[in-house]
């Protein structure tokens, strides 16, 4: 009589729910911080639309302006500021993961290596703004 | 020569790391002021006239090619990782990577060709 293995081996499958990042806090942060990308693909084109309608003159700029003003637009832009806010929050706050930082032989705090890019972050934004409100 | 396949992972993470700066830096406050503030009447919207005027110079044509460049491949990788993780669809990771990385030429083509024939 052959021997038979009472069981058979089989590859390790790892079984995953299709909402798996709903199982944790931290599971749905990363999924959330990653979706940000969906909006900066938005915003970009938006920003194209908008040059396009600069190119093309006054009326078309109305239109441009008039579009911008719909309810759902302006629901989706402040979707998209909080996405931004996200992104931005997460990716500086990465830099003290990224960069070797020691003095002395010790690691630096944390936050001397993110805060520079708050900084830097809200002096690109007032400049931006400035050049944007015309003021320069 | 060596026949060993080069990973293409650096390029990408160069165009994904900038613009992930990119969109840190520069993204809230342009979706603050045109998607929300001057539609909602917050801030006194510059009008067409400024506004060409801001487009008419080489530095902010020059800005504005960066940013959208980088900021297009940031989200082409972020989109890919994330349809491919997030919504296990990574037995589609051919399509999708021609499909957002595609996308992300397209977009960089368009601000190039948009950018060179402002009047």
């Amino acid at each position: 009589m052959p021997q038979y293995p009472q069981y058979q081996l089989k590859a390790y499958r790892p079984r995953m729910s299709a909402y798996w990042y709903l199982d944790q806090w931290h599971y749905l942060r990363y999924a959330l911080r990653e979706s940000s990308s969906f909006f900066v693909a938005w915003f970009c084109v938006v920003t194209l639309v908008q040059i396009a309608a600069l190119s093309a003159g006054p009326t078309h700029y109305a239109h441009f302006q008039a579009l911008m003003k719909y309810p759902a637009m302006i629901v989706i832009n402040v979707v998209a500021l909080g996405f931004f806010l996200l992104h931005a929050f997460t990716w500086f706050n990465l830099v003290p993961r990224v960069v070797v930082r020691q003095v002395l032989g010790k690691p630096t705090p944390n936050i001397l290596s993110s805060a520079p890019n708050f900084m830097v972050w809200f002096g690109a934004s007032v400049i931006v703004a400035l050049f944007i409100l015309g003021v320069f | 020569m060596s026949s060993a396949k080069r990973s293409n992972e650096p390029i990408v993470w160069f165009l994904f790391g900038t613009g992930g700066f990119f969109a840190a830096y520069f993204l809230p406050i342009h979706v603050l002021l045109y998607g929300i503030a001057f539609p909602l009447g917050l801030l006194h919207d510059p009008g067409y006239a400024t506004t060409l005027a801001l487009l008419e110079h080489p530095l902010v044509r020059l800005y504005l090619f960066a940013l959208l460049t980088f900021c297009f491949f940031h989200a082409a990788h972020r989109m890919r990782l994330t349809l491919s993780d997030v919504l296990n669809m990574r037995h589609l990771n051919t399509i999708l990577a021609f499909l957002c990385y595609g996308g992300a030429i397209a977009g960089t083509i368009c601000a190039i060709w948009l950018l060179a024939v402002v009047p």
